[in-house]
């Protein structure tokens, strides 16, 4: 258990991680296309362990009788590179590697893990993980090894971030700063930031299954800091995919430096609104962080199965308008929050956790799956080899509904419309929720009005979800650089939405 | 613990990049271990064991710089490593300003040792860190009839480094921590299942409490039954020792030297003037012995000192480090703070409740955000609300509004009660005229 028990997102591309190069005994590895058709037989090869090793170790993880067990290694390459003061001056990379070993014993788990991968390394692994159980029961077997091959195949890359150096890399973010200060005279300071990460995912079980996956991740941002009169505002945007170098194209850098500066400039003429209970009118894209924080986490199985969520006792129940249906979704071709196939085998999907009004499923992973006895949704996700997988969303959005937006906002006397927001946090028990919006208006009788920004908007996740009465007909995914945090573990998602009004939420200002 | 062969393998990367292209550089090796026990409703539900190793390479080629990380250390793979990072580093623009620190305002030893690894860590038997999780876990379950779930759970680690540069620093640093975690959800009102925790961290297992956490964690949920919003309006606000540092944190940010330098600061050429009220005399005490944060060097190697940082609010420095100096052409300080201090009243957070009329007390925030160059901000918080002294009802789905500058100007008492276990030593502070939003 974590000390900091916080459930949030966060935006943003400030992270920088950062690799450069393969290591060597990466050299023979030719092209992502290769790799993946040789798939599990690559995934031996890399991490140099053979069948009758990993069936050695999966036996050691089964000693003590646990249930269940499985092996995953991982070797991720992480490059960053940043420009600040007008100069792409800083590079960075890293080089993370090893494998860690699961046992499940009914929903007990251990685990532990190693950096360098040996069998007598791995077998002492496996053997701390299986004290998690205590059971006279050790005549489990362990099933013979198939490959698994997903049927979805969303993120191939058309060129591999491997071949692509720092040389390559930094017109890009040269282009970028210049289009940034091309656009307005106040533009003061640019920081602009790229990076990219290959990860070599390869997986074994008890029950046999095993596969190879090749996971691209790159990000683009960019920071802008303005100066007026002696104030200074800062502002941001970012767009991250699953996708190889193919990712960098003008039209990006333009729509970038455009977004950066459009949402600096307006905090120049925004105040801070007067608070208070209100209608908020959530603007496309980004207000997925809503559904994000209202409700996702709260759908979270690990949270009901243990009877902990304001939404353990509301499966199969209403708990919005009819017209609503909220999609957690691992299939979305390059989108940064999906999975061919997620980290303890299950593959991508999608997953209507709220279908005409009724909430339909959580967000499972291998454990929560066989407690509600059902199949698990492939939400079983881990930051890296050093973790173990727990539910955690990938794209979570709101399909879209009939009205327009200037409807909705029309329909508004005096509230907020939110345009963009940096983070969110969720209590999962209590239900209360809230979203920091850098930059929205004030409506005033039916139209937007004065610029506001900086203001924090709180709520309670299933209040939130009833009183949600209008959604429009213009959904839009957010592809910014989400990253979730829980339990002490980061993950990529994405959130999505159509314009929607939420008629009552407590927005902060002064008074 | 970092072997002699680990230090051997820092020094020779070290050699191999100066003699491949480099005509500066740190390196800095990383070792830990960590093992956990969780336990929920009196079962065992995770056992965790892990244990670490990473080298940092940062190389300074050419006038450009890189920094360079891998838990790879096998020394074949490292030479490829280190010689593709350093053609990789030639591709960058020329940073002038990237130099390793001057000689002379490295740490060159000599001091006491800061005792921050307990000597006895590794005779803590598995048994009886499980058992303590568990008698945490026992404190809670069952204990009131409304609680649905208790986990508890212990964890200790041991991180050490060692760290080299080529213009002659050496530095070693170790330390361990225990804690021990209580959490409890219980039935509230209609769907809601309030939840809260408590914990204690120390760098010593024998100065960690072991007793009574499960019980406060318990008393911290039942106190929360029953919260509700209040009327939006100015109130007095004292924000509790588990929170205090929140408010501090875009302060530091602002006085940071990548902050100054990159103009994403309200507090930039503000040195020498009365910024913050006068309530604030904030030191960094970077030697206290067997406190978590101590240290005798930053991560650059320079010698920490003991610093005021503001003193009755004036603003007497900012953090800087080699690089920040030298892009601006000033003086480097240090790159950050290790343990600070306020100076205190003679209040605990009761007296503080006592002296407020109509007021919040904040026992949590849920969110939000602070502008980084306005000091503009916003967080969700829940609390009680006080009056005539006396806390007299449970509110949250509130948010407090402001400005950082306004609010350290608004401190109008600071207590007594900082959390030992945290290197940030802030007591619990009360601020008078503060915008909550709620009804």
């Amino acid at each position: 258990m974590n000390i900091n028990r916080r459930d949030f997102i966060k935006s943003g591309g400030m992270l920088v991680l950062g690799s450069l190069v393969a290591p060597s005994f990466l050299a023979s590895c030719t092209s992502p296309e290769a790799t993946k058709a040789a798939g599990i037989a690559f995934g031996m090869n890399h991490f140099k362990v053979s069948e009758s090793d990993l069936k050695k170790v999966l036996a050691a993880a089964l000693e003590k009788g646990g249930d269940y067990a499985d092996l995953f290694f991982e070797h991720t390459l992480n490059n960053g590179i940043q420009l600040q003061d007008g100069a792409v001056n800083n590079a960075q990379s890293n080089i993370d590697f090893g494998m860690g070993v699961r046992v499940l014993s009914g929903d007990q788990t251990g685990y532990a893990y190693v950096e360098n991968i040996t069998l007598d390394e791995m077998l002492k692994a496996a053997r701390t993980a299986a004290r998690i159980a205590d059971s006279n029961n050790t005549n489990k077997n362990v099933a013979a090894l198939t490959e698994v091959k997903p049927k979805g195949s969303y993120y191939d890359v058309q060129a591999p971030w491997e071949s692509f150096t720092v040389k390559d890399k930094m017109p890009y973010l040269q282009k970028l700063n210049d289009k940034i200060f091309a656009l307005d005279k106040r533009v003061h300071k640019v920081r602009a930031f790229l990076s990219d990460s290959t990860s070599h995912i390869f997986f074994c079980n008890t029950e046999g299954q095993m596969y190879y996956d090749y996971r691209p991740m790159c990000s683009l941002s960019a920071v802008c800091i303005m100066e007026d009169n002696g104030r200074i505002e800062n502002s941001y945007a970012s767009r991250s995919y699953r996708m190889g170098t193919e990712f960098l194209t003008d039209e990006l850098l333009d729509t970038l430096a455009k977004e950066a500066v459009e949402k600096t400039s307006i905090l120049f003429q925004a105040i801070k609104p007067k608070g208070g209970e209100m209608p908020v009118v959530m603007g496309a894209g980004g207000s997925g962080i809503l559904l994000h924080e209202a409700i996702g986490h709260a759908f979270e199985a690990d949270f009901n199965r243990k009877k902990t969520s304001i939404f353990s006792d509301l499966l199969n129940k209403k708990v919005c308008d009819e017209h609503i249906n909220v999609v957690d979704d691992g299939t979305i071709p390059f989108n940064r929050g999906s999975v061919n196939i997620d980290d303890e085998g299950i593959e991508g999907q999608k997953t209507y956790i709220v279908h005409e009004g009724i909430l339909t499923s959580y967000l499972h992973d291998r454990i929560s799956a066989k407690h509600y006895g059902i199949q698990s949704t492939g939400n079983g996700r881990r930051e890296n080899f050093r973790q173990i997988p727990i539910p955690r969303m990938r794209a979570t959005y709101m399909e879209a509904g009939n009205v327009t937006e200037e409807e909705i906002i029309a329909s508004v006397k005096n509230g907020i419309y939110a345009s963009s927001f940096t983070n969110g946090q969720v209590q999962i028990g209590a239900g209360d929720f809230t979203f920091f919006v850098k930059d929205g208006y004030l409506i005033e009788n039916g139209k937007l009005t004065q610029p506001i920004k900086d203001i924090n908007i709180i709520g309670n996740g299933p209040k939130a979800l009833a009183d949600i009465t209008m959604v429009g007909n213009n959904y839009k995914m957010d592809d910014g650089t989400w990253t979730c945090g829980k339990d002490g573990q980061s993950c990529p998602v994405t959130c999505g939405m159509p314009s929607a009004l939420v008629s009552k939420l407590t927005v902060g200002g002064e008074n | 613990m970092i072997t002699n062969e680990n230090k051997k393998l820092a020094q020779w990367a070290m050699e191999y990049a100066l003699k491949n292209g480099c005509q500066a550089s740190k390196v800095s090796l990383y070792s830990g271990s960590s093992t956990s026990f969780e336990i929920r409703d009196m079962k065992i539900d995770r056992l965790h064991q892990a244990s670490e190793n990473s080298l940092v390479v940062q190389l300074y080629v050419d006038g450009r710089f890189g920094s360079f990380s891998t838990n790879r250390l096998d020394k074949q793979e490292l030479e490829k490593f280190i010689k593709d990072n350093i053609d990789a580093t030639r591709f960058l623009a020329e940073d002038k300003a990237r130099t390793l620190p001057d000689e002379s305002r490295y740490y060159k030893g000599g001091k006491p040792d800061l005792q921050l690894i307990d000597p006895n860590f590794d005779n803590i038997q598995p048994d009886d860190k499980k058992n303590l999780a568990l008698k945490t876990c026992e404190e809670m379950m069952g204990k009131d009839e409304r609680v649905i779930s208790a986990s508890a759970s212990y964890g200790d680690e041991k991180d050490f480094k060692y760290m080299i540069t080529s213009n002659g620093f050496e530095g070693e640093t170790s330390a361990s921590s225990f804690s021990l975690v209580g959490s409890v959800s219980i039935k509230g009102e209609g769907e809601a299942r309030p939840e809260s925790y408590w914990y204690d961290s120390a760098l010593y297992y024998d100065q960690m409490i072991k007793e009574g956490i499960g019980t406060k964690a318990l008393e911290r949920v039942l106190r929360k039954l029953g919260q509700k919003k209040t009327k939006s309006g100015r109130y007095d606000m004292i924000v509790d020792n588990m929170n205090s540092a929140r408010l501090l944190s875009p302060i530091m940010d602002a006085i940071d030297g990548a902050s100054i330098q990159q103009k994403n600061s309200f507090l930039i050429d503000k040195l020498n003037q009365k910024v913050l009220g006068d309530k604030v005399t904030l030191k960094d005490e970077p030697h206290l012995i067997k406190t978590p944060g101590a240290r005798y060097f930053d991560n650059e190697g320079v010698a920490t000192q003991p610093m005021s940082i503001f003193e009755g609010g004036v603003l007497k420095t900012y953090f800087i480090d080699t690089y920040r100096a030298n892009k601006m052409g000033i003086d480097p300080t240090i790159s950050s703070a290790s343990i600070l201090t306020i100076d205190m009243g003679d209040k605990d957070l009761e007296a503080l409740i006592a002296g407020v009329n109509k007021g919040i007390l904040v026992t949590g925030f849920n969110g939000g955000n602070c502008n980084s160059t306005t000091g503009d901000f916003s967080y969700g918080i829940e609390g009680f609300l006080i009056e005539g002294g006396k806390m007299v009802q449970p509110i949250s789905e509130m948010n407090v509004t402001g400005n950082m500058l306004k609010l350290w100007n608004q401190l109008v008492e600071v207590g007594n009660d900082p959390r030992q276990s945290s290197s940030w030593r802030i007591p619990s502070l009360h601020f008078e005229g503060i915008d909550f939003s709620g009804l």
